[in-house]
């Protein structure tokens, strides 16, 4: 149980005045200091926070406006370029880079009265589901030290699953919110493509990149979503909000009339026998309020990672070129010229994994194996859109683990990119399709936490949330 | 197994990204490298026929808009303060040819 009331609470205290904001930002740095060992974040915001909180505070006093989070301290991965403090995206490309802008979500979480506390550690550009790849550190399991925190928002996961913030931002390119809120017994929602503004996070795979907050309950993450949400000028990607928003939904009283669909193809191969039986047991749960379970199959799915290593790579080789070290970013002084600053700068502020990417990237556009990988992987990518949809006319969800694994041990996949790799098999769909996606605790297993997944159809993030909540309740 | 990819593909990969690479980086990225390109390979025995490729998942349509000047608000200051050479407000670069 977290040690922070829901955030519509919290709110209506701070309002009140029966706690003030500057209490809930010494509450959040008291968790802080106490859980530094874990390795959660990059930076912390000490003095802006609080400085905040004195503004807040006053306003109350004053009988101002102070928003829909007034008070609320966040915590966002250090790939959201912030006003306040460095944004490094975790990499030694960026350690030194202050964002001249601010990301569209974070300005409409801090209009509506929210504080940014501090800065969490990500795989760096967010290449990872562990945080191994951050140039900086590894984020401890806050259940266990001596596994991953997921990732690559594994500092989100674990900044809210140690009580530092009641909310934290992540981004979710192939499932780097839901397989660390899984790994860390939090919610994490990956909304569709387009509901909130990308303008201001890191660009890694545009065509698959979106964001969303980790928190303690849905309702929450239905709140800061809500906040967050609807079109801005500074992405031309955008979709349209739900007409009714997101956090308002009247809570289910049982899940009769409604058809969930098991995605039988996700759970056999390589899928931990106990994650299997839990995810079982859920789906158990779900009938008893009176849903009609249908197995769907979904025959490209066993394809959708090879998919996903094609595009994404693709994506992050031609996302990463802008790092030339000439506007922003690492620079090497000791280049003799133009092409040997670039080479210089990019090979010593990349890591492993992002020049890794690069290279697969460059490789699956190259003339020659354009037309055999990136086209194909686009086509299939087709395939597997059309396929969802036809599940969705068949059914309202679809469900499945999170991970195939329990959170393992640090430096158990390090050794093998492949490997790693494979832990996004249960999540990348959503992101080729686009369709909202949840991630929700589902208790322990061997004192680790395990999730749930949740898929919609495309826009459909209001019944997602609404289903989310009912689902939740019966692992309280 | 043998690798898929070869030492001089490797090479000319880092070249077109712009990346050097250590002998040691080299040996690990064809072993790698190969390893992830198998894996993806398993697409050519999807069927697509004449399937279209997707993009994008929005549907969405290019809209044009006025040519008009937004301010945002960015400070060129706060915009060049990352900006390692500068003259002014101007990006200085490196000469494009070393003297040799």
């Amino acid at each position: 149980m977290s040690n922070w009331p829901s955030i519509d609470v919290l709110v209506k205290q701070v309002k009140s005045g029966q706690v003030s904001a500057k209490d809930l930002v010494d509450k959040a740095f008291s968790f802080i200091d106490k859980n530094r060992h874990f390795n959660v974040l990059i930076s912390e915001l000490k003095e802006q926070a609080y400085a905040r909180a004195t503004e807040i505070d006053n306003k109350i006093k004053n009988g101002q406006d102070v928003g829909r989070l007034a008070g609320i301290p966040f915590i966002a991965k250090d790939n959201f370029l912030t006003f306040d403090g460095y944004t490094t995206a975790g990499s030694n490309m960026l350690r030194n880079f202050k964002a001249p802008y601010q990301a569209t979500s974070i300005t409409r979480l801090l209009d509506e009265g929210a504080i940014l506390v501090g800065k969490a550690n990500l795989d760096a550009f967010a290449h990872g589901a562990s945080t191994e790849n951050s140039d900086f550190m590894i984020t401890k399991n806050p259940f266990n030290e001596t596994r991953v925190a997921g990732g690559s928002s594994g500092g989100s996961a674990a900044a809210v699953a140690l009580d530092m913030a009641p909310f934290s931002l992540g981004s979710d390119t192939g499932g780097s919110i839901r397989t660390p809120a899984s790994f860390c017994n939090v919610v994490g929602i990956k909304p569709s493509y387009g509901l909130v503004s990308r303008s201001g996070v890191v660009a890694m795979a545009s065509s698959l990149d979106v964001i969303g907050p980790l928190t303690n309950n849905v309702s929450d993450g239905a709140l800061i979503l809500d906040v967050m949400s609807g079109p801005d000028q500074l992405d031309s990607t955008m979709i349209e909000k739900d007409k009714d928003g997101y956090g308002n939904f009247e809570p289910l009283k049982d899940l009769k009339g409604v058809k969930i669909g098991v995605l039988n193809d996700l759970m056999n191969e390589g899928l931990n026998d106990k994650i299997k039986i839990r995810t079982q047991e859920v789906i158990d749960s779900l009938k008893k309020l009176g849903a009609e379970i249908v197995d769907i199959s979904i025959p490209s799915i066993d394809l959708s990672l090879a998919v996903y290593y094609i595009v994404c790579p693709a994506e992050v080789s031609s996302n990463l070129s802008r790092y030339d070290g000439i506007r922003y970013g690492h620079h090497d002084d000791s280049a003799v010229d133009l092409e040997d600053y670039y080479l210089k700068s990019r090979s010593e502020g990349f890591g492993a994994e992002a020049k890794r990417r690069i290279m697969i990237g460059t490789y699956v556009l190259s003339s020659g194996y354009y037309d055999a990988y990136y086209k194909k992987a686009q086509q299939v990518r087709t395939k597997l859109i059309n396929e969802f949809k036809q599940a969705f006319s068949a059914v309202d969800f679809l469900v499945s683990p999170v991970s195939p694994d329990l959170p393992f041990k640090i430096g158990e996949k390090t050794d093998d990119p492949l490997k790693m790799y494979l832990s996004d098999v249960m999540t990348v769909a959503a992101n080729l399709t686009g369709i909202p996606a949840i991630s929700l605790p589902v208790g322990m297993i061997d004192d680790l936490p395990v999730g749930f997944q949740i898929m919609a159809p495309f826009k459909a993030d209001r019944q997602l949330l609404q289903v989310s909540e009912i689902v939740e309740r019966q692992f309280k | 197994m043998a690798n898929t990819l070869s030492r001089d593909e490797i090479l000319k990969l880092a070249k077109l990204s712009r990346l050097i690479l250590s002998d040691k980086e080299v040996d690990e990225m064809q072993k790698e490298l190969s390893s992830i390109i198998d894996f993806v390979s398993k697409l050519s025995e999807a069927k697509v026929d004449n399937l279209e490729v997707s993009d994008q998942v929005t549907g969405l349509e290019s809209v044009l808009r006025e040519d008009n000047p937004t301010d945002y608000g960015y400070d060129i200051t706060e915009l060049m303060s990352n900006v390692p050479y500068s003259e002014g407000d101007y990006i200085k670069v490196p000469k494009m040819l070393s003297e040799s």
